[in-house]
């Protein structure tokens, strides 16, 4: 039961913090997106030139340092390192080429769903097919191997390096790139939005919240307890449009979002694959490499530079809908995600191989 | 029996109990070192019904299950 209202609370607080962030400036249905976020990051830091999206994101530095901060008060901080770091760089590149097909992370989808944007209900049915083929995978006893203890100071250098980030973003921020137009320049107050990072990272620490593990467990283990935060994030945002009058029901005109029904399909059904193979979505990611999990930070290394490449080489949509290039793209995120999961089936030895 | 599941991702250590549970009905052991496995797997065997006492043992906890 406990895990349960965790769940429940964390998903609560996820909602209510991306509502906030909305209202105070963010993109619409976008008051968390990581993959979104990462992207921006990206562009903020001149690893892509795509003058729309450059913005070194708050949210992305609260999350991590949230989930730190949590993690080290509750004991749980606890470096580890060395579970197929580039398979893992690999996946974390393809969940982003993915992602930047739909135009958002699962969790934005959720927030799409919420705002009443349908190309995301699509997307959701490809994010869910994604994971039941990452299930089959799992069930023939797909494995990354076992990771193992490392020392404190390398759990410490992600985190120190968000700490870095936020000097730049308040300190010089002539050294960062900022959208003028576009979604980049679309965003809350820099406390705001850090402060709505760090309290859903504390949240998504303790809750152990995911988009992917909900609906994995939920066909797996017949275990619903994330399945009931992933339903909670959209019922509150949901509740939270409507009451802000800013649920707009259809397929079409919807904000940071095309309807080519097949690519978003394809895109979330990448970020599902690649997801179950990682152990987690992009949000779980990041809030795993606060945790000291040096695979994770090794798995948003490749979000980032995946975003950089996707807009370097016209790989990400826009609004006018997907590209060829993404297209090829997303076609090459299947095969390699599904080689290394071929390459990584072992007998899963009830002993534990080391 | 004992299965290893340290340094293991979600939700490995869950699928590992779950296949060594179908060989051994009455009860096994499970050694985890992250409070994530042992939450998931302490509630995976609940469902179960099956009893859980958990040990710490230095940073890694062991699990015994039984009937």
């Amino acid at each position: 039961m406990k895990a349960k209202t965790l769940v429940i609370i964390a998903g609560a607080i996820v909602g209510i913090s991306a509502l906030i962030l909305t209202f105070f400036g963010n993109p619409a249905n976008m008051g968390f997106c990581i993959a979104c976020f990462i992207r921006d990051t990206a562009g903020g830091l001149k690893l892509h030139s795509a003058g729309v999206v450059q913005y070194v994101r708050p949210e992305i530095i609260g999350l991590v340092l949230g989930a730190f901060i949590v993690a080290m008060a509750g004991k749980e901080f606890s470096p580890r390192a060395g579970s197929a770091p580039a398979s893992r760089f690999v996946l974390g590149f393809f969940m982003m080429i993915g992602a930047l097909m739909f135009l958002g992370c699962p969790l934005r989808m959720m927030l799409r769903i919420s705002g009443g944007d349908l190309n995301a209900i699509v997307g959701l049915v490809g994010f869910i097919a994604g994971i039941l083929i990452g299930i089959v995978f799992l069930n023939k006893g797909f494995s990354l191997k076992r990771a193992y203890k490392v020392s404190k100071a390398d759990g410490y250098i992600f985190p120190g390096i968000q700490v870095v980030m936020l000097i730049l973003l308040v300190g010089t921020p002539a050294l960062l790139v900022f959208s003028t137009e576009g979604p980049g320049s679309m965003h809350a107050p820099v406390a705001l939005a850090l402060v709505g990072g760090l309290v859903v990272g504390a949240a998504a620490q303790k809750s152990r919240f995911c988009t992917a593990g909900g609906i994995r467990d939920a066909f797996l283990l017949k275990d619903f307890t994330l399945l009931i935060g992933f339903i909670t994030v959209i019922v509150v945002v949901l509740i939270g449009n409507l009451a802000l009058d800013s649920f707009n029901l259809g397929f079409e005109g919807q904000p940071i979002a095309h309807s080519d029904g097949l690519w978003n399909f394809l895109g979330m059904a990448l970020v599902g694959f690649a997801a179950v193979l990682l152990g987690g979505c992009p949000l779980r990611q990041l809030i795993l490499s606060g945790e000291g999990n040096i695979d994770s930070v090794i798995t948003v290394v490749g979000m980032f530079i995946g975003a950089a490449v996707a807009h370097n080489f016209g790989l990400a949509s826009s609004g006018q809908g997907p590209t060829f290039n993404g297209q090829i793209a997303v076609v090459i995120g299947f095969v390699v995600v599904a080689a290394i999961g071929l390459m990584n089936l072992q007998g899963r030895s009830v002993k534990g191989d080391a | 029996m004992i299965i290893d599941a340290r340094g293991r991702a979600c939700p490995e250590p869950v699928l590992m109990t779950k296949k060594a549970l179908e060989k051994n009905p009455e009860g096994i052991e499970v050694l985890v070192d992250n409070v994530t496995a042992r939450e998931n797997i302490k509630r995976f065997a609940g469902n179960l019904e099956f009893q859980v006492v958990v040990e710490e043992q230095d940073e890694d906890y062991l699990l015994r299950l039984t009937k």
